[in-house]
């Protein structure tokens, strides 16, 4: 795709700065990225812990851990913590990393916004995990908040939840912002917007549907705010409002939110497929248009997550029909990804495994999501732990490995040393068990009839709830394996790693050293 | 796309851990001030909180625009540079337009939707069983529940200050193209003129807005609390009327910018940025205009 | 027949792969009790069986090519990445298969919706955390109710603490079921009190929000008399886990003789309000109604816990008996303590307004009889 002709990565820049103002005070690309990555992980391992919780009260009928309104406080945070705090910085901060150095550029384009975008995160979360030790509680109504058990029902924390969100809201945006004139203005003389990268092509698309939608839920929460505070009825009829509004709004966000969620992972996946195949990517064009297709859709379904609300007829037909032609341009990238690997030259190193189970499991979490998506259907699955695992299957396999095989893919890039490959095939195979051990068994709880958001269930759950904790904890445990790969690759422990390590991977990422110097691209190369 | 000058990326920068600092302190202030308020307690502390959080921002602002300008004015900031901003200023503007898009959905929806619904139209038409006595008509002048919300005595009409109002930033929007223009030719003695006048046109706004707001809580007992006409109302045209401000205080700032010199021809983003930003704030109020007051 | 067909694969399905212990390991949907059951339950499989067919070609494709297109096994790379006419195929194919899926999907769902022609109309309303059925007179015309109970989990706190054996309906159990005529369509008027519940059979394929404020309606026919059973499926707060729906489905016979005695208990319940009480009387009754509306917050012995405070010689049971009528009736805006005014009858409020005021060494000696619950209730 991109030939290079000006490899040079001229460095007239210091190298990075001494101690904690290095992180504090850094305008670096790379170095904001590494924090965002640090960050997310440290919120996996928070919002996993809460899961553990969650799974260990669900080990057995009856309750032995903690009370109801503990246990709803822990699937909230669990919630919140893992879309905002884990995944979504995940992808930014590998946006970071990867976007200057496959755009051919010296830096993000607003470097000391994006240092403010990254440090509004923790201030963010310090302040959401803080409402745990308030009086009356964290927030307990879920990570969707549906009002009225969010407004005149909620802890007194709600206020502090509700800014939480904004500030999370403003790093966001900006973080998008930033991204999108990146990729926009930043790239090198002669990288046509269809000789783009996959990743950066999910990325731009990303990034918008964050500008439109992160306003959306910023938005609904200062609703929330003024009719817990101010006394307006926004999500009370008393007052002429509905309830109904809080989720149309929330959900007009929530649902591109999803695709947030996965779309740069469709992005990572689809360098690193072909990289293993040694086979270009099929259906270059096709992918793009197919990545737009879903972004589009993504505006005009949200209330799929409704069904059961009483929308009239023709809301709920109109919102089955789109969300089931979501599964079209699905399909296409799932299709496009198998082409790809049909009559390659296939290896399995630990990127392109956590790839195939990738493209297997997110396509199984997609089967769920066409079910779900026959509204009479839905009416039997919503709410039920079939919707558990039907997010989860798209979510963990889906986003967290694309982040992992992203993070295998790179690593090599951003340390100079290769990972420990048996190692990294280990922490595969045992996440590979653990999450399907997990999650797999909810689809028949739910099909059985086990509602979600329970701390206690009926005794025909029994069994599969015992099987789906202990593959949770599996999943979990394996999950201090990767810290130990990456700490262990990061301090240089290990083969030096080639400034290209994959015979099969393509890009500008691969023309400079590795490790990548501290400042790259200060000349853009050239782009044939 | 090719340019001589190469990308502007500056050294370390301690405005964006001020800028958290302040923003945390600040939000953390308010939400405080509101917990501690509705469960009676002293809101002494949190006020202080705000009060640290809004000045380590006020010196943010002043720091960090500080130190662009400096940058710009010393010429470091090559044409590509200029296309961040431009495409940021763009992305940005579009974030507060779904901002709006949001109250705006609100207003649709509770008006379309809800409000006939509760009076006993449309597909859930038998909510009405609920509310015995309760009549569907918009503006709502009575509510579902009128002892927990009651009722306005009465709503703004369109063609009294709402008009004016209209007419004072429609004129404003025109005024400060005038201004840019001037820019363009650099003849800043015609621009300090227009971009006076439209600052005068704002500040008449926010003036008249100001007493829009007090005849309602007054004369029509039409308050956040009168149920979803109230609601919304207050939260479209407050959320513009902050807009208003903070595109006022652009604008003044923005004035004395050129009084000092700044801004050349052909290199002033911050004035245009500034001129896109009180554009936006002209058109979302036409929506308002519009969808609140006329219809 | 369909139907069976389908049932059967299901069974096999089940059987295979969980054969020792069917009933605990249970796999797949309900083919339900309704006829609308029994159609959902039939596109569920008819979508499971073309996901798992699509599942087989695009994963059989991609394993054979894992095995076989590897380096190891000296595969060496083709060189195609695009194919106009494959491409616009999968594209179309697919788009085919959602239209046939949509159309039973349509049918069924505008069945669903035409709540018309009710014979028996319930008022179903959730409250945290219990429902309340009330059965209104004239079906079909949104009238008023003739009579009601409220309908609360019978599953012991000591079976939920691993304290005592779980039997074998654990958390599915309520004290008093829906009773409906098999045969009949019965349409349920749904709202909520408080926050938003869903009220929510399996067997009937029923789901539905029970939204403050607002009405949703739902159908169901049942033609085989039994229980059925249910739970909330929407977060509505601690006890969330713990408001089971129960319904049972009777021969119409047996359903008009249980609605007159419940039409004469309504009656009798009028009656109480106006009867004369003594402190004893009202102090046992109350004792009963505590345990039920109050005890899961409150504690059985009145000791609070967490958020919620204790009844045990605190001012609000041994002084102001206004405010603390004011309390019980009207609840406390902004915590977790309801307005149970409209849940519980007179007679109930204040036998258990003077239990809390002489329970627990709380000895005022104080008594507040129905009547004058009724009349600040009306004040």
């Amino acid at each position: 795709m991109s030939a290079v002709a000006d490899t040079h990565a001229q460095d007239h820049h210091h190298g990075p700065a001494k101690g904690i103002t290095r992180w504090l005070l850094t305008t670096n690309h790379k170095d904001i990225g590494s924090m965002y990555l640090m960050f997310s992980f440290a919120m996996f391992l928070l919002g996993g812990s809460m899961a553990m919780v969650i799974r260990a009260e669900l080990f057995q009928p009856g309750l032995q851990i903690v009370e109801p309104e503990f246990f709803n406080q822990m699937t909230t945070m669990h919630g919140l913590i893992m879309v905002f705090g884990a995944v979504m910085p995940a992808f930014v901060g590998l946006a970071n990393w990867m976007l200057p150095l496959m755009v051919g550029a010296p830096d993000m384009a607003l470097p000391r916004m994006n240092n403010w975008s990254f440090w509004l995160l923790p201030a963010a979360f310090l302040m959401l995990v803080s409402t745990l030790f308030m009086q009356g509680g964290a927030p307990n109504f879920g990570w969707t908040f549906y009002a009225p058990l969010s407004t005149t029902y909620g802890p007194p924390s709600t206020t502090f939840f509700i800014f939480a969100i904004h500030i999370m809201g403003v790093s966001s945006i900006m973080g998008a912002i930033n991204v999108i004139a990146t990729i926009l203005n930043m790239r090198a003389p002669g990288m046509t917007l269809m000789k783009m990268p996959m990743f950066v092509w999910t990325w731009l698309i990303t990034a918008f549907l964050l500008i439109a939608v992160m306003p959306v839920l910023a938005g609904v929460v200062t609703m929330m705010l003024m009719d817990i505070n101010f006394g307006t009825s926004f999500f009370d009829a008393a007052g002429g409002g509905d309830p109904v509004l809080f989720q149309h709004v929330f959900w007009f966000f929530g649902h591109p939110e999803v695709y947030i969620m996965i779309l740069p992972a469709f992005g990572v996946v689809s360098h690193i497929i072909p990289a293993f195949a040694r086979k270009k990517l099929f259906g270059y064009a096709s992918m793009v248009y197919a990545v737009g297709a879903i972004a589009l859709l993504s505006f005009l379904v949200w209330a799929h997550h409704m069904f059961t609300v009483g929308i009239p007829i023709f809301g709920q037909l109109f919102f089955m029909y789109a969300t089931m032609l979501i599964a079209v341009p699905t399909g296409v990238k799932v299709f496009n990804w198998v082409a790809t690997m049909f009559r390659g030259s296939m290896t399995f190193e630990a990127p392109m495994l956590f790839s195939v189970a990738f493209v297997i499991l997110f396509t199984i979490g997609g089967f769920s999501g066409l079910m779900l998506a026959i509204a009479p259907a839905d009416f039997q699955y919503h709410d039920t732990y079939f919707v558990v695992a039907h997010f989860h299957y798209v979510l963990v396999p889906g986003a967290i490995f694309g982040i992992f095989a992203a993070a295998y893919y790179w690593l090599p890039k951003w340390t100079g040393t290769m990972y420990d490959e048996t190692l990294a095939k280990t922490h595969f195979w045992l996440s590979f068990v653990g999450m399907n051990l997990a999650f797999f068994p909810m689809h028949f709880l739910g099909l059985a009839g086990m509602p979600r958001r329970i701390p206690d269930y009926a005794l025909q759950f029994a069994d599969f709830n015992m099987v789906s904790s202990v593959g949770a904890f599996m999943f979990g445990a394996t999950q201090l394996l990767f810290l130990f790969i990456v700490v262990k690759c990061a301090r240089g422990n290990g083969e030096k790693a080639a400034a290209k390590p994959w015979d099969g991977a393509e890009g500008l990422e691969w023309t400079v050293p590795s490790p990548a110097p501290y400042h790259t691209f200060a000349t853009p190369p050239e782009v044939k | 796309m090719a340019n001589n000058q190469t990308y502007y990326v500056p050294e370390q920068s301690k405005w964006p851990i001020v800028a958290t600092i302040g923003l945390v302190l600040t939000l953390y202030g308010v939400a405080s001030v509101m917990v501690n308020g509705s469960q009676g307690e002293s809101t002494d502390g949190s006020w202080f909180i705000f009060l640290i959080g809004a000045l380590v921002m006020v010196y943010m602002l002043f720091g960090w625009f500080g130190s662009v300008i400096r940058e710009s004015r010393a010429g470091l900031y090559s044409p590509q540079m200029d296309r961040s901003f431009r495409w940021g200023m763009s992305w940005f503007i579009f974030s507060e337009v779904m901002f709006f898009a949001a109250f705006f959905g609100a207003l649709f929806y509770s008006r379309v939707f809800v409000v006939p619904w509760l009076g006993g139209e449309g597909d859930k038409g038998s909510s009405a069983m609920l509310w015995e006595g309760f009549q569907a008509a918009w503006p709502l002048i009575n509510n579902p529940n009128p002892e927990a919300y009651p009722a306005p005595d009465g709503v703004i009409g369109a063609w009294g200050l709402p008009l004016v109002n209209t007419i004072l930033l429609v004129t404003s929007s025109f005024t400060v193209t005038v201004a840019h223009h001037a820019l363009k030719e650099d003849n800043r003695k015609k621009v300090k003129i227009w971009l006076g006048a439209t600052i005068v046109l704002a500040l008449v706004f926010l003036g008249l807005q100001a007493e829009e707001y007090v005849h309602a809580y007054q004369d029509l007992n039409l308050t956040l609390q009168s149920g979803i006409y109230g609601s919304t109302f207050f939260m479209l045209t407050g959320f513009h009327g902050a807009h208003v401000i903070l595109g006022t205080i652009i604008l003044i700032v923005m004035f004395f910018r050129i009084q000092k010199g700044h801004f050349t021809g052909d290199n002033h983003f911050g004035f245009e940025a500034a001129s896109w930003y009180w554009h936006f704030v002209d058109v979302v109020w036409l929506g308002l205009f519009i969808f609140v007051y006329v219809i | 027949m369909h139907v069976h067909v389908k049932r059967a694969g299901a069974l096999i399905a089940g059987t295979l792969l969980s054969a020792p212990a069917l009933a605990d390991w249970t796999m797949n949907m309900s083919p339900g009790a309704t006829e609308s059951s029994n159609q959902v339950f039939d596109l569920h499989m008819t979508i499971l069986w073309i996901c798992v067919a699509i599942g087989i070609v695009v994963f059989g494709i991609m394993f054979w090519s894992i095995f076989a297109h590897r380096k190891s096994k000296g595969h060496e790379p083709a060189h195609f990445h695009e194919n106009t006419v494959v491409e616009i195929l999968w594209t179309i194919i697919p788009f085919a298969i959602l239209v046939i899926m949509a159309i039973p999907a349509t049918a069924t769902l505008v069945d669903m919706y035409d709540t018309s022609e009710a014979e028996v109309d319930i008022k179903v309303t959730g409250y945290q955390w219990r429902w309340r059925y009330e059965y209104l007179e004239n079906p079909g015309t949104e009238g008023d109710p003739e009579f009601g109970f409220f309908s609360n989990m019978a599953t012991s706190r000591d079976e939920i603490y691993n304290r005592m054996d779980k039997n074998e309906n654990y958390l599915l159990d309520v004290d008093n079921p829906m009773v409906v005529p098999v045969g009949k369509r019965v349409r349920l008027l749904l709202t909520a009190n408080d926050v938003i519940h869903s009220w929510w059979v399996p067997e009937f394929a029923i789901k539905k929000d029970a939204i403050p404020g607002f009405i949703n309606e739902v159908w169901f026919k049942v033609d085989e008399p039994g229980t059925y059973r249910g739970q909330c499926t929407e977060l509505c707060g601690k006890d969330h886990g713990f408001m089971p729906v129960v319904v049972e489905a009777v021969p119409e016979e047996e359903y008009t003789q249980w609605a007159a005695n419940l039409r004469e208990a309504a009656e009798k319940e009028r009656q109480l309000t106006e009867k004369e009480w003594t402190l004893e009387e009202l102090v046992e009754r109350g004792e009963g109604v505590y345990a039920t509306a109050c005890a899961s917050c409150h504690g059985d012995d009145g000791s609070g816990g967490g958020p919620f405070p204790s009844l045990r010689g605190t001012p609000v049971v041994t002084e102001d008996v206004d405010a603390h009528m004011d309390i019980v009736v009207n609840g406390v805006s902004g915590t977790a303590m309801q307005a149970f005014g409209s849940q519980l009858s007179e007679a109930d409020l204040a036998a258990v307004i003077t239990y809390e005021r002489n329970a627990w060494g709380n000895n005022t000696g104080e008594m507040v009889t129905p009547k004058e619950v009724f009349d600040y209730k009306n004040q």
